[in-house]
């Protein structure tokens, strides 16, 4: 099942990213995923949190322009050439992906990448098919 | 049906307007001329005498008057009555380093007012309705200015001055204020937090008079729609009263100047020679009437056209069209003309805020335009590309729209300060 990101406009100038997470901390937010995204300019911030929307809620009360995407989580065995082998199936698939970024920790010899992707369902089935597990919301505690 | 303030006046045939401004005209050089010694200085050095002005078309006679005569003769060189005749003195801003006091009689005030007044009946205003004035009380023109007109039609005149937008939307609401007049930049402001705190409900607006900056059309429409008014331009200087000198009816196209009192020629900036309507070229302004402070032939720097087109509210005053914004206004980048105004109709119109700052440096001797857009939720993407893509096509617009290229870049909601007076566009660094 596809994981909801949010995603944050970031203008460069310090203490952004602080002020964020200190939103985050002040709601007893947990975060999952974090990845930035950046231009000259400014930046793109993803976040998969264990608390959707009230995480766009409150980042979105303190002026921020916030939205969601939805990407998929998938298995990659943790040990060499692990990610190498996740990234030729998706490429021998034809899966379009836009950016891919990895989750905070893991699980026994298992960590997790974020892909997004134009179809989420048939990226999904296509991965499952070549046996390998992606991630759903209960996986990653998120309510 | 179109209701007015003065119908004779206002709806006179082009014949009878000529005459009095031909009649209004020949007493007023007289009268600059036996009061105020800067003004036969300069008539005379250019071989000009009250005898010779017999017609309108005399008028090309007169030398011009600039922003620099008015320097010169600071703070009273041109007062043309005793001081005390002079009951209210307003002033521009001086941010410029050019500050102009401009002095009014009683029968000034009552004219500015009466100006006023037909400008807020043309927007529609009746004596039921609540105005509320949020342009800046004391020197500056635009408060008192709205304010004597509110008075003479008859509203309900709340008298907020600019600032404190907390304020403005409490009296708003609880009062049901059915006018706003403010700056455009304001009034867009205003709408903006409107929408955020959910009050359209609350809000009983129907009308905007909103001057005292150049605006676009897509500003206009954006206005409208979001504070569901009609909104018209008004126009003016403190050099000739302030606002009111001309403003729009009913058909939103251009802005009827007053004619009776004041006389409008367009010229071209270069040559000064004077332009037949349709053409454009600089405003040059006489004040026909003022006793304190007139002005003849004064220069004010607005590019615009000038049209004597029939209009279909039934004033037969001309208008002025496509009014740019101040030469003052207008940057030079690159060789090329660019009005602020141009670059927020590109904004407008792809449904981005018109809130918006425009970067000029010179870098390596070459100009360098820079447009600061706010990100809106709309347009907001978790891909980078996607953005990239947005900043593209906004230049690409804005190169179609002014044959040059400017870098766009988009920053956060609310990053542009709010203006409460007249909007800061322009930051212009270069050093020339």
């Amino acid at each position: 099942m596809a994981i909801r990101q949010i995603s944050v406009f970031l203008e460069n100038r310090p203490g952004q990213l602080a002020e964020i997470t200190r939103i985050l901390y002040e709601n007893d937010i947990n975060l999952r995923a974090l990845n930035i995204a950046e231009t000259a300019d400014y930046g793109v911030l993803r976040l998969i949190t264990n608390h959707t929307s009230l995480t766009l809620d409150k980042l979105r009360e303190a002026g921020y322009i916030a939205n969601i995407s939805e990407v998929i989580g998938a298995a990659v065995p943790d040990r060499p050439g692990g990610l190498a082998s996740l990234l030729s199936v998706i490429a021998e698939e034809g899966i379009d992906v836009g950016y891919m970024y990895s989750i905070l920790g893991h699980t026994g010899d298992l960590s997790y990448m974020i892909f997004r992707v134009t179809d989420c369902q048939r990226a999904e089935a296509v991965l499952e098919k070549h046996g390998i597990r992606t991630l759903d919301i209960q996986g990653l505690g998120i309510h | 049906m179109e209701r007015y303030y003065q119908r004779e006046i206002e709806c006179a045939s082009s014949a009878e307007i000529r005459k009095i401004q031909e009649e209004k005209l020949i007493k007023q050089v007289r009268h600059v001329w036996e009061n105020v010694p800067y003004y036969r200085a300069k008539m005379e050095a250019k071989g000009v005498s009250p005898d010779d002005i017999r017609c309108l078309e005399d008028i090309s006679k007169l030398p011009f008057v600039t922003k620099d005569d008015l320097r010169e003769t600071y703070p009273m060189g041109m007062l043309a009555v005793p001081r005390s005749k002079v009951v209210r003195i307003h002033s521009t801003s001086g941010t410029t380093g050019k500050r102009v006091i401009g002095y009014y009689t009683q029968a000034d005030l009552d004219m500015w007012d009466e100006c006023c007044a037909r400008a807020l009946i043309a927007a529609g205003a009746t004596d039921e309705d609540i105005c509320q004035i949020c342009y800046g009380y004391g020197l500056f023109t635009g408060g008192m200015g709205i304010h004597g007109g509110s008075q003479k039609v008859g509203c309900l005149t709340v008298p907020m001055s600019s600032g404190n937008t907390e304020r403005q939307l409490q009296f708003m609401e609880d009062l049901g204020s059915t006018i706003l007049c403010c700056t455009p930049s304001y009034a867009a402001y205003l709408a903006e937090c409107i929408l955020e705190r959910g009050l359209q409900d609350k809000i009983r607006l129907k009308a905007g008079i909103l001057g005292a900056e150049a605006w676009s059309e897509e500003m206009r429409q954006d206005i409208e729609k979001k504070l569901g008014i009609k909104a018209f331009d008004i126009y003016g200087l403190t050099e000739l009263s302030g606002p009111g000198v001309a403003y729009e009816c009913s058909a939103q196209n251009g802005m009827h100047i007053n004619e009776d009192h004041f006389l409008a020629e367009t010229v071209d900036p270069v040559t000064l020679e004077p332009l037949p309507d349709g053409e454009q070229g600089e405003l040059v302004f006489t004040s026909l009437d003022r006793e304190a402070f007139p002005l003849l032939r004064y220069r004010t720097k607005d590019i615009c056209v000038m049209s004597s087109e029939p209009c279909s509210c039934g004033r037969t005053h001309k208008k002025i069209m496509s009014l740019r914004g101040r030469s003052d206004d207008m940057l030079v980048i690159k060789g090329v003309n660019v009005f602020p105004s141009q670059i927020e109709a590109v904004l407008l119109e792809q449904g981005y805020q018109a809130n918006y700052q425009i970067v000029v440096d010179r870098v390596n001797y070459t100009d360098t335009i820079e447009v600061r857009v706010e990100m809106t939720a709309e347009h907001f993407s978790d891909s980078l590309a996607e953005i990239t893509e947005m900043e593209k096509k906004l230049s690409a617009d804005i190169k179609t729209m002014l044959g040059i290229h400017a870098k766009v870049r988009l920053v956060a909601p609310r990053s542009i300060e709010r203006s409460e007076g007249k909007a800061v566009r322009v930051i212009d660094k270069r050093k020339i």
